[in-house]
């Protein structure tokens, strides 16, 4: 194995043709085992990348399904991605934040405040429930611009605005739900239709087809790209290689779900809002405005990045997410109460970012980890539930996979270090 | 005489009680070197912060290219054609390489990053600054510290500047290193560039600079040209006295030694 981290100077089979690569290099090579080796290097290098959070997920799975059969069966499996989408929605923006290096403690209550704004504009005003939810959003998106404000102009910690954040928009819940404290909504209008809806199996394939092609071509395309312009490109084999690697779970949720209902609507927008992000972090100028700002603000700053007005935008974009997460929160249950989201929503939410792959120490982290991390603590609920054991060893297994996590996150920071991979 | 590209004059800065500068004069001509020496607190990076753009000078005026400019913000200097390589904190640890040197200024591609094109650009520029680094794509906080202050200087590059100000870049490397960064800045004199450069080490004055301007409490204490020049002359402007701590320790040495013979 060790034969395979041969440096370029000795065999020259994926040097660059342009310049020569420095023998110090160590480049991978083609061959699987290559990849492999490549492979066990980064993982030893403290790169994990998202390989612990999968293989616990194979594990949750396995150890629940062998507990009890109906674990793995389309419905529950169907239900437990409904049930993941809120709080995944609170994760995904909550990510952004933690790649800043700040945390935001109140996506929780903004959560709140949004499923109660929704629930009386839509019943007690009687508006359309569609722009109940707009102005929901836009509510939550208004605090976070607000919080950010407060945090990178007057340089209060984010910690204590968000704290006082908290507390203040959950009083803002119980206000506006007043004395009754629950206000149900239709079961059949657009708020409800979120959760509700299912689509027809042709659409789950549409969906995956086009999802698994376009990575199959861009990627196809991006490596045609740094060839022709003489810089390493990855091997056809490694690109085949990644496109299975994601065609085989995208392929294999469409026909789980097409076998109970189809594909969930409330899962395609937690999915399609991760996707987007990631997207938006990777390939876009703002995207490495906020890893740069994570990674060293007054590096950036020098660079000509408007740093406040990136930490102001990141709270936005995190308390619109947590706002439309409160928006699902009420399409589930069918009502907005005075605990809607105030309970363990914020906690998961933070913890489904850490246990994703999310560094809490600021310009680390991916999209992806919103996911990831949902779908581990979304297994584990989901599972206890079946096997009837309650809130209190869910909160105790939680605690145990979250602190798993942030060991990880600590070690393979210092690993890194070790191995001088960046902060 | 050629007009230079960058002349101060009359320049003062004043931080609440402190005078750090006060009537300061400054020219840098192209293709010069212009070492900026001075005791601590003498007003060097106070005067780089000014033609930088990240103090605005109290008083005093700037004649770029034989025209008056008023510099108040950093974009006022980055357009006008000075790039500054601060000591520290010029990098951010979690990016790679590619991704710092074009930070701020990325290339765009159908309304996403070009990597394939910043790729090419950065290997392209180390190539022609004969920097060797093994592979761009690694987190900057992998590399030495000598690497990465070749970044940062690389970094600066980019916006084709024609006056470079190095605050200490050599301040914590080894000898290899900074003999790697030395190179650099005579190569950055060989295309045409002016360069300021801030440095404790005389060694590295006397290695690459062709003048030396000394501050001493905030005001001009001299204008060298290195080749002519003395250690113990420089000793004495940076010091401000020829009786200076510097003088009677090598008076002691010599002392002891031609005792000991
Ligand atoms: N932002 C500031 N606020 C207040 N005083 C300052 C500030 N920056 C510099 N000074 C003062 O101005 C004087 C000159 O400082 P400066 O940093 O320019 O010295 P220097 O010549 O670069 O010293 P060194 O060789 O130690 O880097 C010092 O007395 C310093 O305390
Ligand atoms: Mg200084």
């Amino acid at each position: 194995m060790a034969a395979q981290q041969t440096p370029v100077a000795a065999e020259n089979g994926t040097a660059e043709p342009q310049s020569p690569a420095d023998p110090r290099l160590i480049v991978t090579r083609t061959s699987p085992a290559g990849l492999l080796a490549a492979g066990l290097r980064r993982l030893r290098g403290g790169e994990l990348g998202p390989v612990p959070v999968i293989v616990g997920l194979i594990v949750i799975a396995a150890v629940f399904q062998s507990l009890h059969g109906r674990f793995l069966s389309p419905q529950n499996l169907s239900n437990l991605t409904v049930q993941v989408a809120a709080v995944g929605l609170m994760t995904t923006g909550v990510i952004m934040v933690l790649l800043l290096g700040e945390i935001d403690l109140s996506i929780g209550s903004v959560a709140g405040v949004s499923a109660s704004i929704t629930a009386v504009l839509a019943v007690r005003y009687g508006l359309p429930e569609w722009v109940a939810i707009a102005a929901a959003v836009a509510a939550g998106l208004a605090i976070g611009l607000l919080q950010g404000t407060i945090f990178a102009k007057v340089g209060v910690p984010a910690f204590v605005v968000t704290l006082a954040g908290l507390l203040g928009w959950q009083g803002l819940q119980l206000q506006l739900l007043g004395g009754d404290g629950t206000i149900n909504v239709s079961d059949s209008g657009a708020i409800a239709a979120l959760t509700q809806t299912y689509f027809v199996p042709a659409v789950g394939w549409f969906v995956a087809v086009v999802a698994v092609g376009s990575f199959a071509l861009s990627t196809a395309f991006g490596e045609r790209r740094r060839a022709a312009a003489g810089l390493t490109a990855k091997p056809v084999g490694e690109q085949l290689l990644r496109t299975a690697l994601l065609a085989v779970p995208v392929f294999g949720a469409v026909a789980v779900f097409n076998q109970f209902k189809g594909v969930p609507l409330a899962f395609l927008i937690f999915v399609g809002f991760v996707v987007a992000f990631d997207l938006m972090l990777r390939k876009t100028r703002y995207g490495r405005m906020v890893f740069a700002v994570g990674g060293g603000a007054e590096a950036a700053r020098r660079a000509g990045i408007n740093v406040d007005l990136i930490r102001i935008s990141v709270f936005g974009l995190a308390s619109m997410l947590s706002a439309l997460g409160g928006v699902i929160l009420v399409s589930r249950s069918f009502s907005a109460s005075l605990d809607t989201a105030a309970g363990e929503e914020l906690m998961m939410a933070i913890a489904a970012a850490v246990i994703g792959g999310t560094s809490l120490f600021g310009g680390r982290g991916n999209a992806y980890s919103a996911l990831l991390g949902g779908l581990v603590l979304g297994a584990i609920t989901s599972g206890l539930y079946l096997l009837q054991m309650g809130t209190p060893v869910r909160y105790m297994i939680t605690a145990v996979v979250l602190l798993v996590a942030v060991v990880l996150d600590a070690v393979s920071r210092r690993s890194r270090k070790a191995h001088a991979r960046g902060g | 005489m050629s007009t230079p590209v960058l002349e101060l004059s009359g320049i003062s800065k004043r931080f609440g009680a402190v005078q750090a500068l006060s009537d300061v004069d400054l020219r840098i001509d192209a293709g010069e070197v212009v070492a900026l020496l001075g005791d601590n607190g003498a007003g060097k990076s106070t005067l780089v912060k000014v033609i930088a753009g990240a103090h605005a000078a109290d008083g005093g005026r700037i004649l770029w290219e034989g025209e008056p400019v008023s510099i108040t913000r950093p974009g006022d200097a980055q357009r006008l054609g000075i790039a500054t390589i601060y000591q520290d904190l010029a990098l951010c640890d979690n990016l790679d390489i590619v991704a710092n040197l074009f930070l701020g200024n990325e290339q765009m591609r159908l309304g996403t990053l070009d990597e394939v094109e910043m790729e090419r650009k950065a290997r392209e520029l180390l190539d022609s600054l004969s920097v060797k680094i093994p592979s761009l794509r690694v987190p900057v906080a992998s590399l030495s510290g000598g690497q990465r202050q070749i970044i940062a200087i690389a970094r600066a590059l980019l916006g084709e500047p024609k006056v470079v100000m190095l605050d200490e870049p050599t301040a914590a490397l080894g000898v290899a290193q900074t003999a790697q960064v030395l190179d650099l800045i005579e190569r950055l004199r060989d295309r045409g560039l002016g360069v300021i450069l801030i440095s404790h080490n005389m060694a590295d004055v006397r290695a690459v600079a062709d003048r030396a301007g000394v501050l001493r409490l905030g005001r001009n204490a001299g204008d060298f040209q290195v080749e002519e020049t003395s250690y113990e002359e420089i000793v004495a402007a940076i010091t401000g006295a020829s009786d200076n701590p510097v003088a009677r320790r090598n008076e002691r040495v010599a002392a002891s030694q031609t005792g000991d013979e």
